[in-house]
């Protein structure tokens, strides 16, 4: 079984990580991973970054600017994680746009993370269809899960679709938003995440977009499996840097 | 060999929509509906009502006959410099606003370069008193100071696009993510034949009245449908898609599409997508786009700011990698110097976009008796502060 899989089986709330690799210095990538384990983090989202990343807010674009500006690449990712599987046991998922895994080449790219250990994709700008069509076998041959998202206005007939081409779990978008751009739930969040969660789908349901501290994670948890954090996470990284890490995660999951 | 869109929103490989999932509900309801309203008698009505009053088509198609002496055949001038707001873009936000509206939609926003679409779209907006809001890209808000004026004065809001370069890439960012943050009350108004489908395929029909105008006229003139060759400068390429759409499927006329080479093709400073840009996804199509080795998007150069854009709508992508197209690219210098030769020779000021197309008769050579329509786009008096600069007027 996926380690993805494995994780969700667990049956808990889980708490997601989102950072951008290279950031904020070039070689931080292993070291994020490690803290972020010790840490009590369920799995996580490596982000490679992208020159105009479309769904993402300003926190989110910086970060993927710096990165690249700090010199990173596809290639320069997989070199960090060659051994990532040594120390790190929790699930990695890839998270990116889809121009840069198209120039590296799908299959090589698939091939490449299945050796160093990355267990699932998300990448939000291939759509379903493409995905199904040209790309399915690719990742199945690899093993690899591919995420899809949902947002608010996603219709109940496309969500059950999504559902049944997921094998993981499904990244709800919390909002119709941008990421980073949101600061605690309201009603209609709270009513979007009781509807999907009575239309009872076979997937794992993970909230994304506006997550930012203990209390939003409990909204976001409530009638889901998890919740993901990005920018909040890549604002505490600028602000205290990698030995803020282990306060940050406390401060979420504590009981 | 079919060169149109099919069913799938493909020109032969090129085009699809790789959207996020945030912006499926839009652009699907945008895909479902676009024929279907395009179609529907009113619409067209509507349409072509105010193409003919408000826009003042037919624009003209003049034979320039100074400049075929110069050259030695035949040229023929399509007018859409004389388009109320100075160029064709006019003709795709009419379009547009008509579909938003019955989309039922209230609010709208573009991107824009230079400041012409955004110009276009700010009118169409005081048209149908309709809220719009412009993304424009922070350093082309300042070298672009009297269009910026222009949409304030129709009463858009322009916002300024302050990440990555700062100009049209980034400023089409920005509209993309103010769109998933507005998914319910929003249309998009894209301004060339780039981006998601069905995007390029409705901007082309709006903008095809260009070469549905060409075949009556040069009937008339020349008592022939058919030029030898079609001219048209390609940044993201509407006026061109507007320019060739009748004819694509006409093999005997040829279709020439001129970019911007910027400092030339090999300085590093350029915008020629045919020559530099290699297969991948800008804006949701995939298509040909300037990129490095890792995919990451780079950043073009064109002393036109309406060339001045990484890719190149499917349509022309698709152009180029099956033949039908001939791909030219002209120098900032060039282009600068055939504006000018128009202005002496035929008393029209060209935009700087225009010129590229206008300069090729340097150094392609055509027949004597060879019909060739160019494409004159837009009027250039946005550019005459680069015109001044340029000459030292």
């Amino acid at each position: 079984m996926n380690k993805i899989q494995n994780k969700l089986s667990e049956n808990k709330r889980l708490l997601s990580i989102y950072f951008t690799a290279g950031y904020p210095k070039l070689d931080d990538t292993v070291e994020i991973l490690q803290e972020l384990e010790k840490s009590g983090v369920d799995l996580v989202e490596i982000g490679l970054p992208f020159s105009d990343p479309l769904a993402d807010g300003p926190t989110i674009q910086a970060s993927s600017q710096e990165a690249l500006k700090n010199g990173m690449t596809t290639d320069l990712l997989f070199q960090q994680l060659k051994d990532v599987r040594a120390t790190v046991s929790i699930p990695l998922i890839l998270m990116g746009y889809f121009n840069p895994v198209l120039q590296f080449g799908v299959e090589n790219f698939c091939k490449k993370c299945a050796e160093v250990g990355i267990d699932g994709l998300i990448l939000p700008d291939l759509p379903l269809a493409e995905y199904e069509e040209h790309y399915a076998e690719i990742f199945k041959k690899y093993e690899l899960i591919n995420i899809f998202l949902i947002t608010p206005q996603t219709s109940e007939e496309r969500i059950r679709q999504i559902d049944s081409a997921s094998e993981g779990f499904i990244y709800m978008v919390s909002s119709a938003s941008v990421t980073g751009s949101s600061d605690g739930f309201g009603e209609e969040q709270e009513n979007y995440f009781e509807r999907i969660a009575s239309m009872k789908l076979n997937s794992p349901l993970i909230v994304g977009f506006g997550i930012s501290d203990s209390k939003s994670f409990q909204q976001a948890t409530k009638n889901t499996n998890g919740a993901i954090i990005g920018s909040a996470f890549i604002k505490m990284l600028s602000e205290k840097g990698l030995g803020g890490i282990t306060s940050f995660i406390s401060s979420i999951i504590r009981v | 060999m079919n060169y149109n869109v099919n069913e799938k929103g493909y020109y032969g490989e090129f085009g699809g929509a790789y959207i996020p999932e945030m912006l499926y509900p839009n652009v699907e309801e945008l895909r479902q509906n676009y024929l279907k309203v395009m179609a529907e008698e009113s619409f067209q009505k509507e349409f072509h009502e105010l193409l003919k009053d408000y826009v003042g088509r037919p624009t003209p198609l003049y034979f320039a006959k100074r400049l075929s002496e110069k050259y030695n055949t035949k040229i023929y001038l399509k007018r859409e410099d004389l388009c109320h707001t100075g160029a064709h873009k006019v003709n795709n936000t009419i379009g547009q606003i008509l579909m938003a509206k019955r989309l039922g939609k209230t609010r709208i926003i573009a991107e824009t370069g230079a400041g012409q679409h955004g110009v276009a779209t700010a009118t169409v907006c005081a048209l149908m008193g309709l809220e719009c809001i412009v993304f424009m890209g922070e350093v082309d808000i300042k070298r672009q100071a009297p269009n910026v004026a222009r949409m304030k004065m129709l009463g858009a809001k322009v916002v300024p696009a302050t990440s990555g370069s700062k100009t049209l890439k980034d400023a089409t960012n920005e509209a993309i993510r103010d769109w998933i943050n507005n998914p319910v009350d929003t249309h998009y108004i894209i301004g060339s034949v780039v981006g998601p489908h069905p995007y390029p395929d409705m901007v082309a029909r709006f903008q095809s009245v260009i070469s549905e105008e060409i075949k009556t006229q040069l009937k008339e003139k020349e008592g022939r449908e058919n030029p030898d060759f079609v001219v048209a400068c390609v940044g993201g390429g509407s006026n061109a898609a507007g320019a060739f759409y009748h004819y694509l499927e006409t093999p005997e006329v040829g279709i020439i599409a001129v970019e911007a080479a910027g400092k030339g093709i090999d300085s590093g400073e350029s915008a020629a997508t045919s020559a530099l840009g290699k297969v991948g996804i800008i804006h949701g199509s995939k298509t040909l786009l300037m990129q490095t080795a890792d995919g990451q998007i780079t950043e073009p150069h064109s002393i036109s700011a309406g060339l001045d854009y990484p890719g190149v709508g499917p349509m022309h992508a698709s152009l180029f990698a099956s033949g039908r197209g001939e791909f030219i690219s002209i120098t900032d210098d060039e282009a600068m110097e055939a504006g000018l030769e128009l202005c002496k020779l035929e008393g029209i000021i060209p935009a700087i976009e225009s010129s590229h197309a206008l300069a090729i008769f340097e150094t392609r050579k055509f027949k004597k008796d060879d019909v060739i329509v160019v494409n004159l786009s837009g009027r250039g008096d946005k550019d005459l502060d680069t015109y001044i600069k340029h000459f030292n007027l």
